[in-house]
């Protein structure tokens, strides 16, 4: 107890009254190797005698005996200082080719590839959606059905003239018998006698973007009254729905993207645990030598950020590449008149310019991603080896 | 120019240390290393001389007791300073720990690396020293291709790159025949010579009778120090 309190006062007053000596210290350290000092390269001859002591003699005079076996190579590798060429390339300090360092880059590419085929979805229904709603919204449609007894013509032409006296709407297009019967082509095929079908006909109204809306109560009105078998359908309530319901499925991407994020991050969290554990002697013997913690982790970091990065890059060119074979598929797909009603519903496959730029984004998401964690894995861990 | 009472490298004072919930492998440890000295540190095999130079590097802490190093308490390092207070310590240990993705150039210069240091500033002193332990030839292979006695030369090159103020040298001859441990401790002598204070730890009596130096003997938990 007593001891224990001279030895802690002891020290205290030995810090203090050190600081100046330490420094003095560092100065008169053993001058072995200052090459600028002759008495210490003596000592440097004297020294190296008693190593060298019962060896065969010294290399240089054999080694001029022993150029002319040299081969060109040889001659012409002795020409390059050693010790330049080994500057070029220090060894990294954390082994390249670890197996768990491998596993790191394969748990990132795959999560990179996941990361960036959902983001690759997410933008494929947000474009998707915007056009519908665009599409649907920039147009109305008056359907009138035939009925015995009304003249069919007739009724098209006066709604037709309906809609044009109204402000908002600058486009006014009656189909025409054989355009409507073409319409239901795709779907009742053309075999079937449409003469003898009650075909009903559309007026397609197409709305001045510019324009606030056409004041659709009194044209529904005086559609009614005119042409009682005439139905204004403005699409307000589908794009509505499929708004929603694009937007709902835009934020389950979006949920599934961060959650892929987050797993790669666990995921990069584990990997350089286990990569770094295959690593304790190294850092072991980096700290007994002198290294600080942020020198050791600089080293892992750079390494991590590499792998994080080669990880990253496959994973997202891979995605690319899928999303590449989707479209050259969809496309051909496409010609077909069957692709064609699937490519008006859900829009081609092919991926924007938006597109491929955030599949790139998420590479780099990961490489930080990467980086940030591993820092903090590896100072973890620094600390509970220490 | 010191005051001589707390010019010392190293001093332990009442220092115990037990592995885990094991027995005290080392009971009420004082003595001191002064600066320049040269000492023995011997003792039966499992008597604790790893253990006691580990205290040292502060690689262990001691379960009680007081360890001062180049007058800090160790009790009060931080993990920086801890970095710099080894820079000026050299250590040779006992089972070498080069490492083996490494050449052994890149082994010796180690401890200039991790100070941040360019490789061009370093180089030819690293070469130097390599020429001089008499590994000019096998500088670019890894230590795993080396002999028992290349891998000792270029541990204790390693420990003398940093022109150490300590040398802690851990059974520095175990490896070799005795003609080399001979010339080894030759070096050592020399070293201390130079202005390096120097432990040897060894139980080769053969070795120690070559040179009167004051001697640590470790018996059971014990220390005895012949001056
Ligand atoms: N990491 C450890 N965990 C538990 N016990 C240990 C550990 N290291 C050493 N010991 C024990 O501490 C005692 C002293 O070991 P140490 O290695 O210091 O002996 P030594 O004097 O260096 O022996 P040698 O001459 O064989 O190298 C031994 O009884 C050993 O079993
Ligand atoms: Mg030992």
């Amino acid at each position: 107890m007593s001891s224990n309190d001279m030895s802690s006062n002891d020290g205290g007053s030995a810090n203090r009254a050190e600081t100046p000596q330490q420094g003095n210290a560092v100065r008169s350290r053993p001058a072995i190797r200052r090459a600028s000092d002759p008495a210490a390269s003596a000592n440097r001859e004297a020294l190296a005698g008693i190593l060298h002591e019962e060896r065969a003699p010294p290399e240089p005079p054999a080694r001029t005996g022993r150029t002319r076996h040299k081969t060109l190579l040889d001659v012409l590798k002795d020409s390059v200082p050693r010790a330049r060429r080994r500057d070029e390339r220090q060894t990294a300090l954390v082994p390249e080719a670890s197996i768990s360092g491998r596993a790191l880059v394969i748990v990132v590419v795959i999560m990179t590839f996941l990361a960036s085929m959902t983001a690759g979805a997410v933008e494929l229904i947000a474009t998707a959606s915007a056009s519908w709603s665009a599409d649907v919204t920039r147009e109305m449609t008056i359907q009138i059905r035939p009925r015995s007894g009304r003249d069919l013509d007739a009724d098209v032409k006066t709604a037709s003239e309906l809609a044009r006296g109204v402000g908002g709407i600058d486009g006014v297009r009656p189909y025409s018998k054989e355009e409507s019967e073409r319409l239901l082509e795709p779907w009742l095929g053309s075999a079937l006698p449409f003469d003898q079908m009650p075909v009903p006909r559309i007026v397609v109204l197409s709305l001045d973007p510019k324009a606030s809306l056409p004041d659709l109560a009194s044209l529904k009105r005086r559609l009614a009254e005119a042409v009682p078998t005439a139905t204004l359908d403005d699409h307000r309530q589908w794009s509505a729905r499929l708004a929603t319901m694009a937007g709902a499925l835009v934020l389950v991407g979006l949920t599934a993207l961060a959650l892929v994020l987050i797993a790669t991050g666990l995921a990069i969290a584990f990997a350089t645990r286990g990569a770094m554990a295959g690593t304790r002697e190294i850092i072991n013997v980096l700290h007994l030598v002198g290294a600080e913690d942020r020198f050791i982790a600089d080293e892992f970091q750079r390494h991590f950020l590499m792998m994080g990065l080669r990880g990253g890059l496959i994973g997202s060119g891979l995605a690319v590449l899928a999303f590449l074979a989707a479209g050259a598929l969809s496309s051909r797909w496409n010609a077909t008149p069957q692709g064609e009603q699937i490519e008006a519903l859900f829009g081609t496959f092919a991926l924007g310019p938006r597109g491929y730029l955030a599949v790139i984004c998420i590479a780099f998401v990961v490489a930080g991603l990467t980086a940030i964690v591993t820092r903090r894995t590896v100072y973890r861990n620094l600390r509970d080896i220490t | 120019m010191r005051h001589s009472g707390c010019s010392n490298l190293v001093r332990f004072e009442n220092v115990g240390l037990r592995y885990g919930m094991g027995p005290e492998v080392l009971r009420d440890i004082s003595f001191h290393i002064a600066p320049r000295s040269f000492q023995f540190l011997t003792g039966p095999s499992g008597s604790g001389k790893t253990t006691l130079l580990k205290l040292v590097l502060q690689q262990l802490r001691p379960t009680r007791g007081t360890i001062t190093l180049f007058s800090r308490n160790s009790a009060s390092i931080t993990q920086d300073d801890l970095a710099n207070l080894r820079r000026r310590i050299g250590i040779i240990f006992q089972d070498f720990r080069l490492l083996d993705h490494l050449t052994t150039y890149e082994n010796v210069a180690l401890p200039l690396r991790v100070q941040g240091k360019s490789e061009s500033s370093y180089r030819n002193e690293v070469v130097e020293l390599l020429r001089w332990v008499g590994l000019g030839e096998r500088m670019h292979v890894p230590p795993i291709v080396l002999s028992g006695g290349e891998k000792q030369r270029a541990a204790i090159a390693r420990a003398l790159i940093v022109r150490p103020e300590l040398l802690l040298a851990d059974e520095p001859t175990g490896n070799v025949d005795p003609p080399l441990a001979r010339r080894l401790l030759r070096l050592f002598v020399e070293l201390n010579k130079l202005g390096t204070a120097i432990v040897l730890a060894t139980h080769d009596f053969t070795l120690m009778d070559q040179f009167d130096a004051r001697r640590i003997v470790l018996a059971e938990g014990q220390v005895h120090v012949f001056e």
